[in-house]
């Protein structure tokens, strides 16, 4: 059964627009625009899309924060907007910088609230708390105020807070923004293995596509308050990344080549970049064909960029492809 | 898990944990803290400086005595004094909601008013408290009034549906700014747009309507109750039970203010304000 169920649901916003000096009309936004989706637990489900496509409120309906305006929404069995307070017992939410730990306290005296809060029994909490620290390492800055933590440390104890009453759901609204590398493969480690070891369904919203490539098992791209994309990250470069890119150095800077099946998109002096459709022509093809006019130094071949791919479907208007 | 409610025993602990936590933060800021808590303290003595002053100089205020005089304003400040140390935090939902952070007091197995109340706690706000305990001890003391168990519990009686009246009054106009969006965008179109901090009306209009509807109730409060306390009649000859009303009262402020803030939740969640 799906853990999380959405059923064509809407959500629009109305504004007043000042039209002159007193004078306001009324326009009404679909932020959200009839989106289905379900996700099965055990699931780790990247949501990506451009600023305002709609992410952020969609989290919002799920935890029940925004009433959706139309269709209907489940969650572990239970319709969010109802059951708000008791949901809110099986659900962590982690919303990018707005931090839920005490800004002046130990980052400990803030696992210590929330225990109250979540009324976890004391034996119970100490256990699971002790993981994280070992997990997360969180050991070294237990006692430090939250003020002084550096944005990964504070992200690492975010993220412990969202998870220590034991929710089956965690919800990341930007994990991984503003950390440094180190940081970053360490949050996207911890999530694996929460998502893994501890089995909670884990649905994230990034900027980042690297988030996505390495920790996602799917991907749900909406664009525009629609699902333009749901499925495996492999299953969406295979669908809409057909082209590679060959990257050859010639001897000196040359004209744009002209080589059957394979267009020059880019010129920096001798180095050309040229795309081609990797089931109409074989990169040793073009090779061969250059290099029978122009002396080649050096070559490489490009992957397609799962950032193109993405680009390539928002603004494509709300063509769905079937989940894998 | 754990229960789906609450008890009110875990609610007690919960915002318990809350305010100490909240003391200990401000703790952090020593100075600062110890600073709030003088000047506090210190304008709440003045208060009973100058209270004193008015009333040595002169006998007798519309019929009433000092003492008397003392008694009215002991049990009313009483009564906002503790609204003022528990309730008036709910005031911040116009700054949670204008900074965006009221959604983390919505993702949380506990209502929001009990977290907004022991989250923006402050220890200064006691030094009111204190004060007007002061003031009610003396005049207890000093007013003509045998006191007898039913004299005593009316007082008890009179500083709780107070204190329950005051932060009805103070929850009802904070739900104001579930709405203030509106007001916002209303204020805008009068002052051409412009920087929308500051034309926010909330803290003012909050602050009025307050003033306003605190007049009413203030009536069963203290007037009417302490009339009978000391054995007074009333010069515009009210019928006696009006003297009783107070709880009455409490509870429709009561019932109006969970209603006014249940739709205000309701507003912001269908808003996403």
């Amino acid at each position: 059964m799906a853990l999380i169920r959405l059923e064509n649901v809407e959500r629009e916003f109305v504004i007043h627009r000042r039209e002159g000096r007193v004078r306001r009309r009324r326009h009404v936004v679909r932020a959200v625009d009839g989106i289905s989706f379900d996700v099965t637990a055990g699931e780790i489900v990247g949501y990506i899309g451009p600023n305002g496509a709609g992410k952020s409120t969609t989290i919002k309906m799920l935890t029940g924060i925004l009433m959706p305006t139309g269709g209907t929404v489940r969650v572990d069995g239970l319709d969010p907007q109802r059951s708000r307070t008791e949901l809110a017992m099986r659900i962590g939410v982690v919303f990018g910088q707005r931090n839920q730990l005490w800004w002046d306290l130990p980052l400990r005296d803030s696992f210590e609230l929330l225990r109250h809060v979540y009324r976890v029994p004391a034996a119970r909490h100490a256990g699971r708390l002790a993981s994280f620290v070992d997990l997360l390492d969180l050991g070294p800055f237990m006692d430090t105020p939250v003020r002084q933590l550096s944005l990964g440390q504070k992200m690492r104890g975010e993220i412990t807070a969202a998870l220590l009453h034991e929710p089956s759901i965690l919800y990341l609204d930007e994990p991984t923004i503003g950390l440094d590398v180190v940081s970053k493969s360490r949050v996207r480690e911890f999530l694996a293995r929460v998502n893994g070891a501890l089995g909670v369904t884990v649905i994230l919203t990034t900027h980042d596509l690297s988030d996505v490539e390495r920790l996602c098992s799917r991907l749900m791209v909406i664009d525009l308050g629609r699902l333009v994309y749901d499925g495996t990250v492999d299953d969406l470069k295979a669908r809409h990344g057909q082209y590679r890119t060959l990257v050859v150095d010639l001897e000196r800077p040359n004209g744009p080549l002209e080589v059957a099946g394979a267009e020059v998109v880019r010129v920096d002096g001798p180095r050309q970049w040229l795309r081609f459709h990797r089931d109409r022509t074989t990169a040793a093809e073009l090779i061969a064909a250059i290099a029978r006019t122009t002396p080649v130094l050096d070559l490489t071949v490009e992957e397609p960029q799962i950032e193109d791919v993405i680009a390539h479907l928002y603004g494509a208007g709300g063509t769905q492809e079937p989940s894998a | 898990m754990a229960d789906v409610a609450a008890r009110p025993a875990e609610l007690a602990t919960i915002w318990r944990k809350l305010v100490g936590a909240r003391i200990r933060a401000d703790w952090q800021y020593r100075t600062s803290f110890l600073l709030f808590l003088v000047t506090q303290f210190l304008a709440a003595f003045l208060d009973i400086v100058v209270i004193v002053v008015l009333f040595t100089s002169v006998d007798r205020l519309a019929g009433w005595s000092v003492a008397e005089m003392a008694f009215l304003l002991g049990t009313a400040s009483l009564a906002f004094g503790l609204a003022d140390v528990f309730v008036s935090e709910v005031e911040f939902v116009a700054h949670h909601i204008r900074h965006g952070s009221f959604d983390r007091f919505l993702l949380r197995p506990v209502g929001p008013f009990l977290l907004l109340c022991g989250h923006e706690f402050a220890f200064r706000r006691t030094g009111k408290v204190l004060q007007a305990v002061i003031i009610l001890a003396v005049a207890v003391t000093q007013v003509d009034v045998d006191w007898d168990v039913w004299r005593v519990a009316m007082v008890v009686q009179m500083v709780l549906t107070g204190f329950v009246i005051f932060g009805g009054i103070w929850v009802i106009t904070s739900s104001i700014a579930f709405w203030a969006v509106e007001v916002r965008e209303v204020a805008n179109s009068f002052t051409y747009g412009g920087n929308f901090v500051a034309h926010y009306p909330m803290e003012i209009f909050g602050g009025w309507l307050r003033r306003l509807a605190t007049i009413v109730p203030l009536a069963f409060v203290s007037y009417y109750p302490a009339l009978w306390v000391l054995g007074r009649e009333d010069p515009n000859g009210s019928p006696a039970w009006l003297r009783f009303a107070g709880p009455l009262v409490a509870g429709a402020v009561v019932l109006v203010a969970r209603v006014v803030w249940a739709s205000g939740i309701r507003h912001y969640r269908s808003t996403g304000s």
